[in-house]
């Protein structure tokens, strides 16, 4: 439907040439491919311009013309909101419409799925798909990213990482010895004792609550409840894990932080700009430990919340289970990722060329040309974090012990009753006791008691 | 009241006066300073060294300046336009004819719209815009968001309409002056102040309008200006209020300068100055 | 306006001038409101199973909203509910009408500067767009480098966040701020059409200043003050601007109902049971405008 613009234009073009060509033969078809994501030249993820107006797109075409195929790629930037692109999605995919290769949110899929908005790639654009030389560079983990329920629905553009972020300056001041790394959560809250009593004002903030959406389930909730050895779900039995020994243990390392010794500011939690009031007071050095993801020194640090010489003020640490082993699967560290990646429309009306940008943009070469303009996590293996030996240890140091949330339609919904568990602990409302009972009855109203396990607290 | 004015109570206007621009005022200080402000916080300061460069690297995005020098003046001006003409046009025709019930009938109007403006008409205003092939089409929006007005709008213009004494129409109707002579010879000249009124009233809220645009426009040519303020955030979602205030500032300046405008040429109150 | 009860057109040619009104009406207005009426009976949603196979679900969605059991829990609708209460009477009521009417009275036939600042000032807070207040009053009720708590803490007062400490009042002193202006040029206008002669024979007795309001321009306003009560109770219900301050916490405390809907409809995207909110919010507004409208009749019978 939206491509009828662009199609009138490409008809006009067209009769435009066969005029001034006299009538002669025009055996070629023109083939215009739309694609978008939430990015524009000067503003949000320029980045991302800058790497499909300057290289992909002006490659690809050159490509597609030496097989002989006219093909036309437009790029259409969106401004908005995260959530503006996803509902303009729903919509257009609904009535049959959208772009033909587009940037989407890994964790998305499922409920995109369910409403049959999406298919896998290799029913979209057949076997191209299964013979795809860079699979074999993604690793699975990765690949399950963009899959649901076996099925590959998109290519991953990169995934992340989740650390703890500590000022130097402020360890140096409270003695602390560096580099540091604590090995459970006793050595972490005794740290954040130190920084408190050598006057620093927030030793430690871990994202809580509901006005940071996703950032408190991924940087804050699963941190701590991968350390206590639960995930949200159990992959075994398919079931959502409501109420268990490590989902207090979870909530009441919070309690402690925030409510018992005031070791982060929950007002930063609980209010609506609250993100920002943490980037600012970890720039301003009034915050010692920030629990974040990779974008943070990648992305934060280097704008305006940035600090004058990051290399040298701001280093990294693994999050830590609750005492060594005691993580999920028995890891003495945790981390869980995220990522996005692009779809292909179900609709487009070329799903070949649309298949052939897709795997284009996703290639070697493509990728170590995107390195070298936005430094990343790769999705793909064979290509290397471009220049910036942090982001090289991150990934090497975590990438091997990270898990993904569950990729299941429920889960948005399941994922706010956890936000607003965390909600309820931090603001002093409830008990993790009375919070966790609470999250365990309103998940259960989700999805149904014959979905959800119990495990007795003792 | 202004018989006796004795000076405590001249004081006491001037403290009140006071006290009632300061609570107007003070929230729009930031406006001022900030944007001007390279290392702006949330504090209002007056920045040390005082420079234009946010408003540069706000103007290097060209996509958020076509947004509001070009789409929102378009959307704003168009909405405007059409509330304007058929709210003037509605209410004299409703304050001329005999309708019962017409109050209430136009406060149900009202309601409905109240329904149709909010989140939850969403997934049936896109469907209709997309039948009628209005989807990413500033005529769409404007349609639309025009629907979405009138009501209040005709409501707001029937008290203007209604204090318009009937005595010269209905000389004129003796004279055998045709209905639509009478309504833009007599009647248009003496409403105009409440044209006024709704016409800012209506650019001012399709100025910000945010809903609409965002559920029917696609295009980057097509966005209007509050869809091109998250542009302006970082990955993470938080805003790079360097650049979010400048905009701010480029953002409310044509709404300002519109009313100012509007309240120097014909005066800006409610329903006219006519004296029964 | 007593008499407009006497047409000057015939039916005829008054509904030509409705023409162009009625066509909005009916397509942008009236027929997606049936289709939300028609979709707050059923589970639709964008995403999810539901989005391909919706059910007629009866009165479930409406059902779900009147479960008393959990209906005052913080975040459900029965506490969204009477948070909206409080915020419509809070800041329309008191707030908007009462500094309307305040502004409007000090003013009563005077031009000057004074005016005029105050005019503008309470205009331009009703003007900007609805992003950019959102950012100066963050900036203005900042916890530590507001501006409010400069002033404060300049004299010697406390320095609350206020977001954190006191989010409802918050955003009623913010919707007093942001719509006062509308019920200050309307109740302004209004009083300029009291013949001043009124007020002069009623000073000659030596009437006071309350009873001169009370008893003069109280009731000779009463069509305009149940005009201005009618708009801004509606607005002020379905107004969204506070989400941006808040995002209707900390822990739901400012969770409006427009808040409400907004979680529903826009971040689960269930349509289904968001339309059931509007229907409800929509019947409730229509309530209120009965008891006004009987109040506006009762004033026609006694003058």
């Amino acid at each position: 439907m939206f491509k009828v613009k662009p199609l009138l234009t490409s008809l006009f073009v067209v009769a435009m040439v066969l005029g001034t060509l006299g009538g002669s033969v025009m055996a070629q078809e023109e083939i215009t491919l739309t694609m978008t994501c939430r990015c524009v030249a000067g503003g949000v993820n320029n980045n991302l311009v800058v790497w499909l107006t300057t290289y992909v797109i002006p490659t690809f075409e050159e490509m597609m013309a030496e097989q002989g195929k006219n093909v036309t790629v437009e790029l259409v930037e969106f401004g908005g909101s995260d959530e503006q692109l996803k509902e303009q999605y729903a919509l257009d995919l609904g009535v049959g419409g959208g772009y033909d290769v587009f940037a989407f949110d890994g964790f998305w899929i499922p409920e995109f799925v369910e409403a049959g908005l999406l298919q896998p790639l290799n029913q979209i654009a057949g076997e191209a798909v299964d013979e795809w030389e860079g699979w074999e560079h993604i690793p699975p983990g990765i690949q399950a990213i963009m899959s649901y329920r076996g099925e590959v629905y998109g290519i991953p553009a990169g995934t992340d990482v989740r650390e703890i972020f500590y000022r130097r300056d402020l360890f140096e001041q409270a003695g602390i010895e560096m580099p540091w790394q604590p090995t459970s959560w006793d050595e972490l809250l005794d740290t954040a004792r130190q920084l408190k009593d050598a006057g620093i004002e927030i030793p430690l903030q871990i994202n809580a609550g509901t006005s940071m959406g996703e950032a408190t389930t991924m940087q804050g909730y699963f941190m701590v409840l991968l350390g206590a050895g639960d995930h949200m779900y159990d992959f075994d039995e398919g079931k959502w894990i409501v109420s268990s020994p490590a989902i207090l243990d979870a909530l009441n390392f919070y309690y402690t932080v925030y409510v018992e010794e005031g070791l982060g500011d929950a007002r930063m939690q609980l209010v609506e700009d609250g993100r920002n009031r943490s980037f600012e007071a970890f720039r301003d050095g009034r915050i010692a430990m920030l629990v974040e993801g990779d974008w943070f020194w990648r992305s934060v640090l280097v704008r305006e919340m940035g600090v004058e010489d990051r290399n040298a003020l701001v280093d990294w640490a693994m999050m830590p289970a609750r005492e060594p082993g005691a993580g999920y699967r028995g890891q003495d560290f945790v981390t869980i990722s995220g990522g996005t990646g692009w779809v292909l429309n179900p609709n487009t009306e070329h799903p070949q060329e649309a298949w052939e940008l897709l795997a284009y943009m996703s290639s070697r070469d493509s990728q170590r040309a995107w390195e070298l303009i936005q430094p990343r996590i790769n999705f793909r293996d064979d290509v290397p974090v471009a220049g910036d030996p942090v982001m090289t240890a991150m990934a090497e140091a975590l990438l091997p012990l990270t898990t993904v949330r569950p990729m299941l339609p429920e889960y948005a919904q399941i994922s706010y009753e956890a936000q607003l568990m965390t909600e309820r602990v931090v603001s002093g409302e409830m008990t993790p006791e009375e919070a966790m009972a609470a999250y365990a009855e309103a998940v259960t109203e989700l999805v149904g008691e014959e979905n959800v396990i119990v495990i007795p607290v003792e | 009241m202004r018989v006796y004015e004795s000076p405590v109570a001249r004081i006491g206007l001037t403290v009140f006066a006071l006290a009632v621009a300061g609570f107007f005022a003070l929230p729009l200080l930031w406006l001022i300073t900030a944007p001007f402000n390279p290392r702006t916080t949330l504090a209002v300061e007056l920045p040390s060294e005082p420079s234009l460069s946010n408003f540069e690297t706000v103007f290097g995005n060209s996509f958020a300046v076509r947004a509001l020098f070009v789409n929102n003046l378009i959307i704003a001006g168009g909405t405007m336009v059409l509330v304007a003409v058929i709210a003037t046009l509605t209410s004299y025709g409703l304050s001329r004819t005999r309708i019962p019930g017409r109050d209430l009938l136009i406060y149900v109007l009202i309601l409905f719209s109240s329904v149709v403006s909010g989140t939850a008409a969403m997934v049936p205003i896109f469907l209709l815009a997309y039948n009628l092939g209005l989807v990413d089409t500033l005529t769409g929006v404007i349609l639309v968001m025009t629907g979405g007005y009138l009501p209040s709008a005709i409501f707001i213009m029937r008290d203007f309409v209604d204090s318009i004494p009937r005595s010269y129409e209905e000389a004129a109707l003796v004279c055998g002056a045709s209905p639509l002579r009478i309504f833009m010879d007599i009647a248009v000249p003496l409403v105009r102040p409440g044209v006024m009124v709704v016409a800012v009233w209506t650019f001012v809220n399709a100025w910000g309008a945010f809903l609409i645009p965002v559920v029917l426009l696609r295009s980057p040519e097509n966005m209007p200006a509050s869809v091109a303020f998250y542009s302006f955030y970082t990955e993470a979602g938080t805003p790079l209020l360097t650049l979010v205030s400048a905009y701010a500032f480029l953002y409310t300046i044509p709404v300002l300068l519109l009313y100012l405008l509007v309240n120097w040429k014909f005066g800006f109150r409610f329903f006219g100055g006519i004296k029964r | 306006m007593e008499e407009r009860s006497a047409g000057v057109f015939s039916g005829k040619v008054g509904a030509a001038f409705l023409i162009p009104a009625l066509f909005f009406i009916v397509v942008f207005l009236i027929f997606p409101f049936v289709w939300i009426f028609y979709l707050s009976f059923t589970n639709q949603t964008l995403t999810g199973a539901a989005a391909a196979n919706p059910q007629f679900v009866g009165l479930a969605n409406y059902a779900r909203l009147f479960d008393f059991e959990r209906w005052m829990r913080a975040g459900e609708f029965g506490s969204s509910l009477w948070i909206t209460t409080r915020f419509v009477l809070g800041s329309a009521l008191i707030g908007q009408a009462g500094l309307g009417m305040s502004v409007a009275l000090a003013f009563y036939r005077r031009r000057g500067f004074l005016r005029e600042m105050v005019y503008t000032l309470a205009v331009l807070a009703w003007i900007i767009p609805e992003v950019v207040v959102a950012f100066c009053w963050w900036a203005f009720l900042d916890w530590r480098s507001g501006t409010l708590n400069h002033i404060l803490g300049s004299l010697g007062l406390g320095q609350p966040d206020w977001l954190f400490d006191h989010p409802l009042l918050s955003i009623i002193i913010f919707n007093t701020w942001r719509g006062a202006a509308f019920s200050i040029l309307l109740f302004s206008s209004a009083l300029e059409t009291i013949p001043p002669s009124y007020i002069e024979t009623a000073d000659v007795v030596g009437a006071s200043a309350w009873q001169k309001f009370r008893d003069i321009l109280l009731p000779m306003l009463r069509g305009h003050v149940l005009t201005d009560l009618i708009l801004i109770t509606l607005w002020t219900f379905n107004v969204f601007t506070p989400f941006l301050l808040t995002g209707g916490g900390p822990v739901f405390r400012t969770q409006l109902v427009s808040i409400y809907t907004y979680r529903t409809a826009f971040k689960f995207f269930e349509f289904g049971k968001g339309s059931a909110i509007a229907v409800v919010m929509m019947l409730i507004n229509l309530a209120l405008a009965m008891g006004y409208l009987t109040m506006l009749r009762r004033r026609r019978v006694t003058a």
